[in-house]
């Protein structure tokens, strides 16, 4: 447990005159759910785009099971263990569920230089597809349109999505953005039932970031103020002015 | 998004009934209708005929990267050119003498130079536009092809913008180029081949990958894709595609000009892929028929037979989502 999956080291990022990430120096403990929190436009998001590849750090380093990864780029690191789910949801609308997340189950199964055998009669594909459908209960909708489903659920796709690609870390934006309390519920029960894999976790919605996190880091104006559990950072003097205090 | 239910394994199939049996009416009315009129001593229909069953090979080469892949290319027609100049010129030389190496009338080796040629371009040029998004590869593949429109315009040995006359047709063993019937059933069981060929691709795992980097590019990255190859790589296959068309153009018209391959021309098969429909393998045939249908009937009354063409295009565009095709797919969930 105590070994560190991800750490970054004096990341910076800057966009004009705004410090988007300011010194930021996180570890992520393997197997926990980390839980980033922070006031709208603290730099969360452009935290995880760097984290996933999609954006270069101006400065520092990120280091992932013990290697550099600052330079790869996004689909890289996916095949290191790295997932993302995106605050916007980012499901293939145009496909069904199924073919969702056979297309993430198919980007870690060799390459997909193959022009022939048709897709979607690859069990190959289908099944673990369909596992993961299963692991957040989507399975009944599994031949629906993405585009007929409900926010909540697309959401949940979008989970089961980075599920397919096999990680190890999963760094997710605001996975419950914009659902309601039922949904919410559901969200935090699916991402309760997958133990063992790492989740660094920026949220607003604190019922679900206190059910879900086992420690804390609070992050204003691009820099990390505190880091702790959650009882700590509840406690956190800084952090109750700052942001829990602003909240409640 | 007829695409996608095509092999829907729940019931893909029912709902697609509709636009099915068009195509299947389709086909088979361009197997008999054309070859019975000219039986009957017309052989002014079997033209038209030939000519499109080569630009809906094109078209659809054009829609596998348009429609299912999102890469707006407005320079395709360049390789109607290339494939025509394959011919061309290795015919001019097995008549006039020099470049002995490519001095020939083989139809394997017009056709084998066509596919290359086209696919190498493809290759370059692709590897430079899909470096960019949106307007700029729009504009772009556009620029490359008036590239090569003035690169022939400039060659004097082979015409320059008056054009080169393609003095004999291919010779390919066992078929009689000069027959039109015959001619007409290497074009149409070409367009058969390539049909089925861009509908198997389309439904691969590589099909699956550049209809999710249409959709959402970034997504496709964070799942672990290297979009860019895969692009690229539709992107040359459609390119040698249309380069075959080509070389079945250049035999078919006997004369090639640098206006084969000039941006118009590449309007003309974007209209064809956008009016047909991009949600099917099969939608450009139809926006092909109709094109050529429209142009006969109109030019007859107007010289400004594009003016109606044009109204016809923004009213698909606003109205008729997914173009004809799109409406039948349509039309048969309905039912269904």
């Amino acid at each position: 447990m105590a070994s560190t999956l991800l750490e970054t080291q004096e990341l910076q990022k800057r966009f004009g005159g705004v410090t988007a990430t300011d010194h930021v120096s996180l570890q992520v403990e393997e197997g926990e759910c980390h839980a980033v929190i922070g006031p709208n436009g603290a730099g969360k998001t452009t935290l995880i785009a760097q984290l996933s590849g999609m954006l270069a750090p101006d400065a520092g380093t990120i280091l992932f099971n013990g290697k550099n990864i600052t330079q790869l780029t996004a689909q890289r690191r996916s095949h290191m263990g790295l997932a993302r789910s995106f605050q916007i949801t980012s499901v293939f609308m145009g496909l069904t569920v199924l073919d969702n997340v056979a297309l993430a189950v198919q980007a870690h199964t060799g390459h997909s230089f193959h022009f022939w055998r048709p897709a979607r009669q690859d069990q190959a594909l289908r099944a673990p597809a369909m596992e993961m459908l299963e692991k957040v209960r989507l399975q009944d909708r599994a031949n629906d349109l993405a585009s007929e489903m409900s926010h909540g659920e697309r959401r949940q796709l979008e989970i089961a999505m980075a599920l397919a690609t096999g990680p190890h870390l999963m760094l997710l934006d605001e996975p419950m953005a914009g659902m309601g309390p039922e949904e919410t519920a559901r969200m935090v029960e699916t991402l309760k039932s997958l133990d063992g894999i790492t989740m660094l976790l920026v949220e607003h919605d604190m019922d679900a970031v206190f059910a879900l996190a086992d420690r804390i880091s609070v992050m204003v104006y691009g820099r990390l103020i505190a880091t702790g559990s959650p009882a700590e950072v509840r406690a956190n003097e800084e952090v109750r002015q700052a942001y829990l205090g602003e909240a409640a | 998004m007829a695409d996608v239910s095509t092999t829907d394994p729940a019931g893909g199939a029912r709902k697609l009934s509709v636009a099915s049996w068009f195509m299947v009416a389709c086909l088979v009315a361009l197997a008999v209708i054309p070859v019975a009129i000219y039986a009957g001593g017309n052989a002014f229909w079997l033209d038209i005929a030939t000519r499109l069953v080569v630009l809906s090979i094109a078209a659809v080469s054009l829609n596998l990267i348009l429609g299912f892949g999102g890469m707006v290319s407005f320079g395709h027609a360049a390789y109607l050119g290339i494939g025509a100049y394959c011919v061309g010129i290795p015919t001019y030389h097995a008549l006039f003498g020099e470049f002995e190496l490519i001095a020939t009338n083989s139809g394997i080796f017009h056709v084998i130079l066509a596919v290359i040629v086209s696919a190498v371009f493809a290759l370059i040029t692709g590897a430079i536009c899909l470096r960019t998004k949106g307007v700029y590869f729009i504009m772009i593949t556009m620029a490359f092809g008036q590239m090569i429109f003035y690169l022939f315009v400039s060659l004097e040995t082979y015409g320059a913008d008056d054009g080169l006359v393609i003095t004999s047709r291919s010779e390919i063993p066992g078929i009689d180029m000069d027959n039109p019937l015959a001619f007409y059933f290497l074009c149409y069981g070409s367009l058969l081949a390539v049909i089925y060929l861009v509908h198997r691709i389309v439904n691969s795992r590589f099909g699956m990958v550049i209809q999710g980097a249409k959709g959402n590019e970034d997504r496709m990255r964070s799942l672990g894709y290297s979009t860019y190859v895969y692009r690229l790589a539709a992107y040359v296959i459609a390119g040698a595609i249309c380069g075959y068309a080509g070389a079945l153009l250049g035999n078919f018209t006997s004369f090639i000009s640098p206006d084969m391959m000039d941006w118009a021309a590449s309007g003309e098969l974007m209209f064809m892929v956008i009016l047909g429909g991009t949600s099917m393998v099969f939608g450009p045939v139809i926006g092909a028929a109709l094109f050529l249908l429209l142009e006969q009937l109109l030019s007859a009354f107007t010289v400004h037979w594009h003016l109606p063409f044009g109204i016809m295009l923004i009213l698909t565009v606003l109205f008729v989502k997914g173009g004809i095709s799109g409406l039948l797919a349509r039309m048969g969930r309905s039912n269904g």
